[in-house]
């Protein structure tokens, strides 16, 4: 039918991983927003979620590594990390191989993709679903955008992928959510993690939630890498997401830096239904 | 003899259950089919994860392969700091000190 959903959240691992050492009040105000993200996705009904997330060195390396590449597998599996470290049990989760094989021969009109029946996610996937779709019963069409091993794809790129998702969403028959998930600012696995530029982050958010293209791509990767940190990249997802909801602007449901999450943590949905000035 | 080397063998531990296993059960044989240096096979060896950290091994390969290893969560971002005073700076760029950059 199209796109019913689109909206970003956070994925760092320590949001599980961590949760005991967070300030509760502030933890579960997020863990509250990642649960109503769940009951505005479920009031869909979707079919299936395509995650566009950015994993880090689960599937893909540098012997080998795709710009962007999408799920048609039957299942995946996950997290590949220590279930006790990550706190989120090892299962199976349900793909969508025939959607996924009509998405990417959609998007490939527009936009070149690396395809894989094999996936196994990391805390990248895992994270968001652990909240969003905590029974695992939801057919999931994963997409990687490479964040990790430069060269990595251009921001114009990735909005431009999520554009031609969002045509490949509309001419498919199902209900369709989109869920981007990756940065914004941080220091993640490094000395400076828990660092977190609240105000590079807030700009960030005001440009995305407006749907603002031309601000989104005017970021450079060193200026990124530098205010934002190497995990800063991770931009690409939400740049994806805003390409797939071109047209709409969107809403924040929760920002607060959490340093021992190691993130600005956020949660943010695209209102589909309200087109952008 | 490489970061990439150091860096696959990280990825192919972290990600495949019959490689963890090897490494469990046969290090040195594992260790042999990856063309590493001495510094490289001592770190794999003393578990030195200041030591992957200063070589550039990127930090979502490392720090996977810390908890691996057992480093609880402020035990390995120490390690990383030690093997900053002991080694000195990162040396390949993308994980270089928020500070050092320009």
């Amino acid at each position: 039918m199209s796109l019913v959903f689109a909206g970003v959240c956070s994925h760092a691992p320590g949001i599980t991983g961590r949760k005991d050492r967070a300030d509760p009040v502030v933890r579960d105000a997020f863990y509250a927003s990642y649960d109503r993200m769940r009951q505005a996705i479920e009031a869909q009904r979707p079919d299936a979620l395509v995650v566009i997330g950015a994993e880090h060195f689960a599937n893909f390396f540098m012997n080998n590594m795709p710009a962007i590449c999408v799920g048609m597998g039957e299942h995946y599996e996950g997290p590949i990390e220590d279930e006790v470290w990550l706190g989120i049990k090892h299962t199976r989760v349900p793909g969508a191989p025939e959607l996924s094989k009509r998405l990417i021969t959609d998007v490939m009109q527009d936009i070149d993709l690396a395809y894989a029946q094999e996936w196994k996610f990391d805390h990248g996937i895992m994270v968001p679903l652990s909240f969003l779709t905590p029974r695992y019963d939801l057919p999931i069409v994963p997409v990687n955008i490479n964040c990790q091993g430069p060269p990595l794809i251009p921001l114009k790129r990735c909005y431009e992928f999520g554009r031609a998702l969002r045509r490949a969403c509309d001419r498919a028959a199902e209900r369709i959510a989109v869920v981007g998930t990756g940065g914004i600012s941080h220091w993640p696995a490094s000395p400076d993690s828990g660092k977190i530029n609240e105000p590079w982050d807030r700009e960030f958010l005001q440009h995305f939630l407006s749907n603002d293209r031309e601000a989104l791509l005017a970021y450079r990767d060193e200026d990124t890498w530098r205010d934002a940190g190497q995990g800063g990249l991770e931009i690409r997802t939400f740049v994806a997401l805003a390409g797939t909801a071109e047209g709409a602007t969107g809403e924040l449901w929760f920002y607060a830096p959490i340093a021992i999450f190691s993130v600005g943590c956020t949660i943010a949905v695209m209102n589909l239904a309200k087109r952008a000035a | 003899m490489s970061l990439y080397t150091v860096q696959k063998l990280i990825y192919q531990l972290n990600r495949d259950p019959a490689v963890r296993k090897r490494y469990e059960t046969d290090f040195e044989a594992l260790l042999g089919e990856y063309q590493l240096s001495e510094e490289e096979l001592r770190a794999f060896r003393e578990s030195d994860i200041g030591l992957l950290y200063v070589m550039g091994v990127n930090g979502q390969l490392l720090m996977h392969y810390a908890a691996l290893r057992g480093f609880e969560w402020n035990a390995y971002i120490e390690a990383m700091r030690e093997g900053e005073r002991k080694y000195g700076p990162v040396r390949s760029r993308l994980y270089t000190r928020a500070g050092s950059r320009s």
